[in-house]
């Protein structure tokens, strides 16, 4: 077993274009969600998210590059460039030959179908752009980073929905600590804000019109995000000799599933990913000072996450700390565990734990100490960060300050 | 459109020259795409963009490019086959 360090992250999101401005927004509870800008939105009756701004693609890539790059692998390219500059890490040689890329996204491409649907049904084209399929598909962010970055280990995508990034980066963490990859190059990313993409989301009644509020009692909803996470994980050692910068480490992680409904979260399914992940990095509940929270704010996620909690950690529940960042920066859906693994990173490594913004009124089924609206300075030692998906699929991730 | 003020030969050119990142001018009619820098992925899009100046379909197969009825083997041929796609097309 080897231990597995993270020694790069790199971001785009509606927070900062880069991990120290989006390290910096969560510090300061910033909201990065705001009015959606883009084709058709007045059509809506969903028109606010986390939109990522003022991302110019163009200046950035090339014309070939921008035919074959979807919003979601724009990102991917900005974050994985920042996480890998970070590292230090350059991929020649046997490096190069066992590294890869392990990145999550729920749907790929969804605005270059949405772009292309509209204009062979609402416009009436009879061809589309040769590039749409490779543009489009779930693992081209991750192919496109392999190819920028000589990355010729093992490389795949992970599609669990909203625990897509947290379900990729346990496969990177798995390759890492049984020693069949010396470093990983993992985390996840989504782009749905189009007006195909917020449609789809509206026929489930779960948005909320005006603002993310996780575990406040008059939350009314999620809010989607969109943008890129992406973490450097290397073996400990590997770091070690180069002298690498170490962010914290990776101990442990589990998975579970529900195996009951297709959209309501389950306390069970939940607490055997977070007991399993305790087990797994062998620490006791009470060293855990912070969890990083699913947190959507819908009614049913935020009670059932809290009873859940209560359940694993029984008395040491009241003592922790859990906040949800997709307050400030949106639900990412498949990159959402990815960004907020940064919120992870800043309480180990800086001690400063991020804010549940929007948090209003106290809510007895959330009763737990959510760091309502302000950033707290406290130093912890062990974090968990949690991710449950739509179809019963939950992933949590725990880690340890260095 | 752009047909109206160029000829077909100069805008087939300046497709294909856009793909292979050239000037015109150093797209001659007997260079070849191989000549030229552009691969398969390159042929299709090149392929794409002329189907929509010229608003014509393009019998071309990538699996099997010498059974098409459509000869890529120069610019000149491209051209030629062009030329009498639309005139094929717009009857």
């Amino acid at each position: 077993m080897h231990r597995v360090v993270i020694t790069g992250v790199g971001t785009v999101n509606a927070l900062g274009h880069d991990a120290p401005s989006t390290f910096a927004a969560m510090r300061e509870g910033h909201c990065g969600i705001g009015p959606l800008d883009f084709q058709d939105v007045k059509r809506l009756s969903i028109q606010i998210g986390g939109q990522v701004r003022g991302f110019e693609a163009e200046g950035r890539y090339n014309r070939q590059q921008m035919s074959l790059y979807d919003r979601f692998t724009q990102f991917t390219l900005a974050a994985a460039k920042e996480a890998i500059e970070q590292s230090g890490l350059t991929f020649t040689g046997a490096l190069a030959a066992k590294s890869g890329v392990v990145l999550g996204t729920a749907g790929g491409g969804v605005s270059t179908w949405d772009a292309n649907y509209r204009s062979v049904y609402e416009d009436g084209k009879n061809r589309v752009h040769p590039f749409v399929v490779p543009k489009l598909m779930n693992n081209a962010a991750a192919s496109h980073v392999s190819m920028e970055h000589n990355l010729k280990g093992p490389s795949f995508t992970v599609s669990t929905a909203c625990a897509s990034s947290n379900h990729a980066m346990a496969q990177a963490f798995q390759m890492v600590r049984s020693g069949m990859a010396p470093a990983m190059i993992t985390g996840g990313s989504e782009s749905m804000l189009c007006f195909g993409g917020v449609k789809a989301w509206e026929g489930l009644r779960v948005m909320s019109r005006d603002a993310c509020r996780p575990f406040s009692a008059n939350r009314n909803g999620m809010v989607q995000g969109e943008g890129a996470g992406i973490l450097v994980f290397e073996d400990f050692e590997h770091a070690r000799a180069r002298g690498a910068g170490i962010l914290c480490e990776v101990i442990g992680f589990a998975m579970s599933s529900d195996a009951g409904d297709i959209v309501m979260p389950s306390k069970n399914g939940a607490a055997r990913a977070m007991a399993g992940a305790l087990a797994d990095a062998r620490v006791n509940r009470e060293q855990v000072g912070y969890i990083n929270a699913h947190g959507t704010g819908t009614a049913a996620n935020d009670k059932t996450e809290c009873a859940a909690v209560a359940d694993v950690f029984g008395p040491h529940a009241d003592k922790l700390m859990i906040s949800s960042t997709k307050s400030m920066h949106g639900h990412l859906i498949g990159g959402t565990g990815a960004v907020e693994l940064l919120a992870c990173i800043m309480a180990l490594r800086d001690g400063v734990i991020a804010p549940t913004i929007g948090y209003e009124e106290p809510d007895p089924e959330c009763a737990l100490d959510v760091v309502p609206n302000e950033a707290r300075d406290a130093k912890v030692d062990v974090v968990l960060s949690n991710a449950f998906a739509f179809g019963g699929m939950n992933a949590v991730i725990a880690m340890r300050a260095v | 459109m752009g047909t109206s003020v160029m000829s077909v030969k100069d805008k087939v050119i300046e497709i294909i020259a856009e793909q292979a990142v050239l000037e015109p001018r150093d797209v001659s009619l007997n260079s070849t795409l191989e000549d030229l820098g552009i691969d398969s992925l390159g042929l299709v899009e090149c392929i794409f963009a002329i189907e929509e100046e010229f608003d014509i379909s393009i019998p071309f197969n990538a699996n099997a490019p010498s059974e098409s009825d459509f000869d890529i083997s120069d610019v000149q041929s491209i051209i030629t086959g062009i030329d009498r796609l639309i005139a094929d097309q717009k009857t």
